[in-house]
Formats: structure tokens, C-alpha cells, sequence
């Protein structure tokens, strides 16, 4: 811990908010590694048959998943672009380089990894992290795993955690293939056909039926070549009665060009399972953040999602639970933050299909600085969940008047045997609270983080203190910033 | 040398002036008591003198510890040893008191707090006040009771060990037990050297401390001083004989 805390501007007393720091180093977010890039191995910038093929090719693809890429690219072609939400017309993607990969090997151990891509992840804290007996690491610098590991008694247990591009061509192929893209097809929607035809790396967990991980596994992804577009993939599978805690970190650094992220999770919780899923996103500003993530629920299981949205200059973020099973249930907990020149729509879809299921939402949304946050969800009740129970809490902090936020909240409710509820507040920062704090001997620019922190409080007291902080911590820089 | 020294203080809100002269001061360790009848400007002068930015100083000079603080913002008066306590304290979701207050110690003592020290100050502190210490892990005054919020007021006072506190109307909607627990914190800190002004309709805070001074508030100007005997006289006879006067 003293070893991280040299690297990170986390002051993680125990019990602390985490929000008040000696040294906050903005250019931690925002750093990049120059000296590499011409090392790279790039496609193209536009987006044909040619180059999915030369990704398919240089990933040693099985044939079955060059069909589906393929395939994918019709289906990309074939939609157009969702005009519902922000605008994307920012987006170019004749100019995006889709696959960028550095030229390293996986690695088994952290020494082995490059200096320069060291550097970027030693700031991050990501193998201190690991020594606090975190499960595991899987890095991804560009659009590639460097570096990943699990823990000796975590994989006794007969718990795999490995890069996709392994599972895929390793024994795992059956069950990669009959899982992959199934709960998010590539038709669903043009993001997600993108996403089948470009995939490359991202996590795959498997949880056999009655194994319990007793320690989170945590994944980092970070951007950092100009124009590079991020297309992971994360498929967890837990077995019946099986119980884990994946962890998601992202940040980018800032460049020009417009990146984009059209990442796809996909999470499969057995019958009586549980997985929680969580994530903190801080993204580059100029980063258009497409991504796609649901789950679905046997029989009595639980899908906790715990979700912090940060960065990016546009996102459209709706994680969805399909509660299938009877007795299943499904939280989100999350928040988001807009600051200067951002938009972020985000929020949460619930589809409860089996009898007595159980959703609940709670939402915080904070914007700054013209900043533009928008809620939106969706409850959908199947005719034939009787006795589901949908729950939605949502609320907005607006800390200046030029700022935005709005609410837009969705039901679809196909049986009276169901009980429905939602809350939404907006409000603005008070003043005399800021007052109130301050007599007793903090800042201003203190009493607000610590106004703002504690509105975000539901989503990091769910997170394991090292996130909390990061993220309190996250708050803090995007206050200061103009 | 005083304490709090207000020299010829005015001061308002936009839409016009509440404070119209005001001189005041209180030595080191003293117990002033202010009264007034509602609107009279108890409450704003307490307010001004924490540096509340809503209220505009129009005229006069605040001087605490020998220094000018008029222009100052609340937390620097805070760092100085000013401590209000407040008429409606704010609800503060997800900031835990506890975390609160040791940002705060640290801020105005400008080095790391250290946790065991800490944790027995609250656990002395909690057991002075009777109050359970699972107070200070819930978030600040969120879904305390009047007089539960009103003893968490009193907890920082003694927490942060300032050398003026003001406590707006700390008394006020409490019942019985909860007067006798806020009395104690309050002698407490008055037995401990700490100065205070008291803004009050009722004696019974009064009970257990030596008034010093007593001053007459009416429509923003001091209209009657005096010692502790003027507690004692408004009471029996009301304001009614300082309002005719102006």
C-alpha cells in the first residue's frame, strides 16, 4: 500500500473518502508513451473485408470466427447509425485505426513486460494493486493483453481467467463459441456489428458450478494510440451456484483524434450464481464511448452491476440485465460524471422475463461546466414475470447553471402482477451547505468535491477501497478542471 | 487584548441592510448571551461574523485574535478558531461525520490526523454528549432528529476546540434530556477557556454558565447591554420595553 501510494494520488486511510490530496497529479490521466508508436503493427484506417481478414489472420483466428467477423462486416454496412442519442457525427470511420497492437508477446510475469508500457501501467498502480492479493491482472495496452496472471489458489479452484485471444484458440473454444456474441448479436445494433467484426482482446472468466472467488479479478484497459479504436471483449461464465466479483478499471490518455470504444461484455450467471461486475471508466475527453454490456440470469441468480462513468467526449452506456430465471434478480448501482464539452448518456435496461424477479436502480448523474448528462432507462415486464418488483432511483447534481441534465426514464409493464416504482431527483449544490463545511475550516473547492463525493457515495461504497479512492479521486480532478 | 472585537459593523443582503452599527466584544473565555426579539438580526450577525458569503458587510471591521477577518472566507475564520453552531444544521448525503471532521482537523491543523488519537477523542467526546459512537459513521444530520442534529453540532464544537463559538439558537425545539446534554458540551468547552456568544430565547442553556455579558438586540442595533441580570429581567418582562424605546 505505501509502495502505491507513491504512484497514484490515492490517500486511502482506511475508512478515508479519499478526496483529500496532498499531490494531485492531473497529468496521470492524460500521459502517454511517445517513443513506440512507429514499432506498431497498424491496418489500415478504413474499415473492409481486407482488414478484418488481416486481424482475423494475424490473431490466428479459428475458421468458425473469421466467418462470424465476416458476417459481422455485412451486418456493420447494412445499419446505420443510432440517431436517438448524443450526436456522433464526429465520429470519421474511414480515419479510424481499428487494430493497433504492440509488438509483445503475453507476458507471465511483470518483468518481463516492456519498459515504456511499464511505465504507463507503474503510474496506473496496476502491479502494486496485484500484490494486495487482488485475483489477477489482464492489461490491455491498445488493443492487445500484455500482461496477465492469476492467482495460484484461484485457479486450483478450476476458476479461468485469461485473455480472449487464448480462450478462443485454447480448450475453452467450445464454450467461447457457444457463448460469444449469442447475448449481444452483432445485429442488434451498428456498434455492436463493428464491435464482432474488429474484436480483439479483452477477458474471459469462467466459474465452475459451486466455486466461490473469494478475492475480486480485476482487468485495466487503457487507449494510447492516436485514432486507435478499442473493440475488447469480456465473456464471463458462472455455473450454477458459483459467486465472484470482476473488476473493470479503464483510462486513456488525451489526444486530437477521435478514439472510439465499442467494447462488448457479455456475463452469464448460472442458476442460483451470483457475479458482480464492476467498473470505473475514465476515458480520454475526446473518446466516443460505444459500448455494449449485458447479462442474463438463470433461475435465482444475481447480477450486481456497480458502474463509474467518467471521461469520454460522448458515451452511450445502458448495461442490460435479462432476468430469464424465476427468482432472479439484478442491481445497478452507478454514476456518472459530465464535465466541460461532454455528453454522457447513460444508464440502465432491466428485462424481466421469469416469475418473481427483481430489478433495481439507483442512478447518480453529476455535470459541470455545460456538460450534458442524460439518464435513460428501461424496465420492461414480460406478460408472463408475475410477481416482478422494479425499483428506479435516480438523481442528478447540476453544479452550475450552464450545465445539463435530463431524465429519461422508460417502462414497459405487459402484467398488472407486478410492482413497478420510480424516483427521480434533480437538484443543484447548495450553497449553504458549501457554508457549512467551510466553517468548520475546509475550502470551498474542498466542501464541494466533498459535497459531490458523498452524492456519488452509493456507487464507492460498493468498490473495493483502492477504487473508491481512484474514484473520489476522479471527482476531485474533474472539480477542478474549468 | 479582545477576542472578537466588532467595530461599527453593518451589514445585509442585497435587498437591504440588517446590521446597522454594531459594536461588540468578547475577551478571551467569556460567555456573551444575545438576545432579541424574531427578525431582530441575531441570526445574520452570527452568520456575518462566520463569514457567510450571502450576507454583504456594508460598513465596520470584524477583528478576531487581533486580526482583520472581515473580508475573510469562512474557512480561514475557521482555521482562526471561530466555530458556529448552527440554527438548522445541512444535511450532507454519503459525507460520514466522522470523515468529515477529521478532513477538517486536518485542514486547520495542517498535519495528518492520526487515527487512534482520533478514534478515543470521538469515543471521549461521544461519551461525554451520550451519544452512541455509530453517530459519527452516518452521513452528516441525515435523518437526525432536531435534537440529535443539535448534539452533533456540539460534538464538532468540542471535536474542533475553537476559541469563539456562536451557537445559533443550540437550544431551541429541544427537549428536555437533549438541553441537559447540549448544557454539558457547552460547559464543557466554556470550562476549557472557550469564548462564546449565545444566541438564545430560553435561559435553560443559561443554567450552568457565567454569563458575562448580556446584550439587547433590536431591528440590526444593540439596544440594551449588560451582565447576566438582563437574562433574568427580559425574561420576566420581553422585549416590549426595548422596541418602544427605538
Amino acid at each position: 500500500m505505501e509502495e502505491m501510494r507513491k504512484d497514484t494520488p490515492i490517500d486511502n486511510e482506511k475508512g478515508d473518502n479519499g478526496i483529500f490530496l496532498n499531490d494531485v497529479n492531473r497529468d496521470l490521466y492524460d500521459f502517454r508513451e511517445e517513443e513506440r508508436e512507429e514499432d506498431f503493427f497498424k491496418v489500415d484506417e478504413g474499415l473492409t473485408e481486407e482488414i478484418v481478414r488481416e486481424i482475423s489472420a494475424a490473431k490466428h483466428d479459428p475458421e468458425w470466427m473469421l466467418d462470424f467477423r465476416l458476417k459481422s462486416l455485412k451486418t456493420y454496412n447494412k445499419l446505420k447509425v443510432p440517431l436517438w442519442g448524443p450526436p456522433i457525427d464526429g465520429l470519421n470511420m474511414e480515419k479510424i485505426v481499428t487494430y493497433v497492437r504492440p509488438k509483445t508477446d503475453m507476458k507471465a510475469s511483470w518483468d518481463d513486460v516492456p519498459e515504456d508500457i511499464k511505465n504507463a501501467f507503474d503510474k496506473l498502480g496496476i502491479p502494486q494493486a496485484e500484490k494486495e492479493a487482488l485475483g489477477g491482472v489482464g492489461a490491455q495496452y491498445d488493443s492487445e493483453l500484455v500482461y496477465h496472471n492469476v492467482r495460484d489458489d484461484v485457479a486450483k479452484q478450476g476458476v479461468v481467467y485469461t485473455d480472449m485471444e487464448s480462450a478462443l484458440t485454447g480448450e475453452y473454444e467450445e464454450i467461447v463459441r457457444k457463448h460469444f456474441m449469442k447475448l449481444v448479436p452483432p445485429e442488434d445494433h451498428k456498434f455492436a456489428a463493428l464491435h464482432g467484426a474488429v474484436w480483439s482482446g479483452g477477458s474471459f472468466v469462467y466459474v465452475p458450478a459451486g466455486v466461490h472467488v473469494d478475492i475480486p479479478l480485476q482487468s485495466y484497459f487503457r487507449l494510447n494510440a492516436p485514432g486507435a479504436g478499442q473493440f475488447e471483449h469480456t465473456l464471463i461464465i458462472v455455473e450454477e451456484e458459483g459467486d465472484v466479483h470482476f473488476i473493470e478499471g479503464c483510462s486513456a490518455p488525451k489526444y486530437n483524434v477521435a478514439n472510439l470504444h465499442a467494447g462488448c461484455v457479455e456475463l452469464y450467471v448460472g442458476k442460483n450464481a451470483h457475479l458482480r461486475y464492476s467498473t470505473i471508466e475514465n476515458w480520454s475527453k475526446n473518446m466516443y464511448n460505444l459500448n455494449t454490456k449485458r447479462a442474463i440470469c438463470e433461475e435465482g441468480g444475481i447480477i450486481e452491476w456497480i458502474s463509474g462513468s467518467f471521461g469520454s467526449h460522448e458515451s452511450y452506456l445502458y448495461p442490460t440485465s435479462v432476468l430469464k430465471g424465476d427468482g432472479s434478480h439484478a442491481e445497478f448501482t452507478g454514476v456518472t460524471f459530465a464535465g466541460k464539452g461532454q455528453n454522457l448518456d447513460t444508464g440502465a435496461r432491466m428485462v424481466h422475463i421469469g416469475k418473481n424477479t427483481s430489478s433495481f436502480i439507483d442512478t447518480k448523474s453529476i455535470c459541470k461546466s455545460g456538460g450534458i448528462s442524460t439518464y435513460r432507462s428501461s424496465v420492461e415486464i414480460g406478460k408472463n414475470a408475475e410477481g416482478a418488483k422494479a425499483s428506479v432511483n435516480c438523481g442528478s447534481l447540476m453544479l452550475d447553471s450552464e450545465s445539463r441534465s435530463d431524465t429519461v426514464p422508460a417502462m414497459d409493464i405487459r402484467t398488472d402482477k407486478s410492482d413497478v416504482g420510480h424516483e427521480a431527483k434533480i437538484g443543484r449544490i447548495s450553497d449553504e451547505a458549501v457554508f457549512y463545511l467551510m466553517s468548520r475550516g475546509v475550502s470551498e473547492a474542498e466542501a464541494r468535491a466533498m459535497i459531490v463525493s458523498g452524492f456519488a457515495n452509493p456507487v464507492s461504497k460498493e468498490l473495493p477501497l483502492e477504487y473508491a479512492a481512484e474514484m473520489n479521486n476522479l471527482i476531485k480532478l474533474e472539480m477542478e478542471m474549468g | 487584548m479582545a477576542l472578537l472585537e466588532i467595530k461599527n459593523l453593518s451589514a445585509g443582503i442585497e435587498e437591504g441592510e440588517i446590521l446597522h452599527g454594531i459594536d461588540l466584544q468578547v475577551n478571551p473565555g467569556e460567555t456573551h448571551v444575545l438576545m432579541g426579539p424574531n427578525g431582530a438580526g441575531k441570526s445574520t450577525l452570527g452568520n456575518v461574523i462566520m463569514g457567510n458569503p450571502v450576507y454583504k458587510v456594508t460598513g465596520g471591521n470584524i477583528i478576531f485574535d487581533g486580526e482583520d477577518i472581515t473580508e475573510q472566507a469562512a474557512n480561514e475564520r475557521a482555521k482562526k478558531g471561530l466555530f458556529m453552531s448552527f440554527q438548522n444544521p445541512l444535511e450532507v448525503p454519503g459525507l460520514s461525520l466522522e470523515n468529515f471532521l477529521r478532513n477538517a482537523i486536518r485542514e486547520r491543523t495542517g498535519k495528518p490526523v492520526r487515527i487512534f488519537q482520533y478514534k478515543k477523542q470521538i469515543e471521549e467526546t461521544c461519551g461525554l454528549l451520550d451519544m452512541d459512537t455509530s453517530y459519527v459513521e452516518r452521513d452528516m444530520n441525515v435523518g437526525f432528529s432536531g435534537g440529535e442534529k443539535k448534539k452533533a453540532e456540539i460534538f464538532q464544537l468540542l471535536m474542533l476546540s475553537p476559541k469563539l463559538a456562536i451557537l445559533d439558537e443550540t437550544d431551541s425545539g429541544l427537549d428536555v434530556d437533549a438541553v441537559r446534554t447540549v448544557s454539558k458540551g457547552v460547559e464543557i468547552f466554556s470550562k476549557n477557556g472557550g469564548a462564546l456568544i449565545i444566541i438564545t430565547h430560553s435561559t435553560r442553556i443559561l443554567e450552568s454558565l457565567k454569563v458575562d455579558k448580556t446584550h439587547v438586540l433590536v431591528k440590526g442595533k444593540i439596544a440594551a447591554e449588560g451582565g447576566s441580570e438582563l437574562v433574568e429581567e427580559i425574561n420576566n418582562g420581553g422585549f416590549e420595553k426595548y422596541i418602544k424605546e427605538d
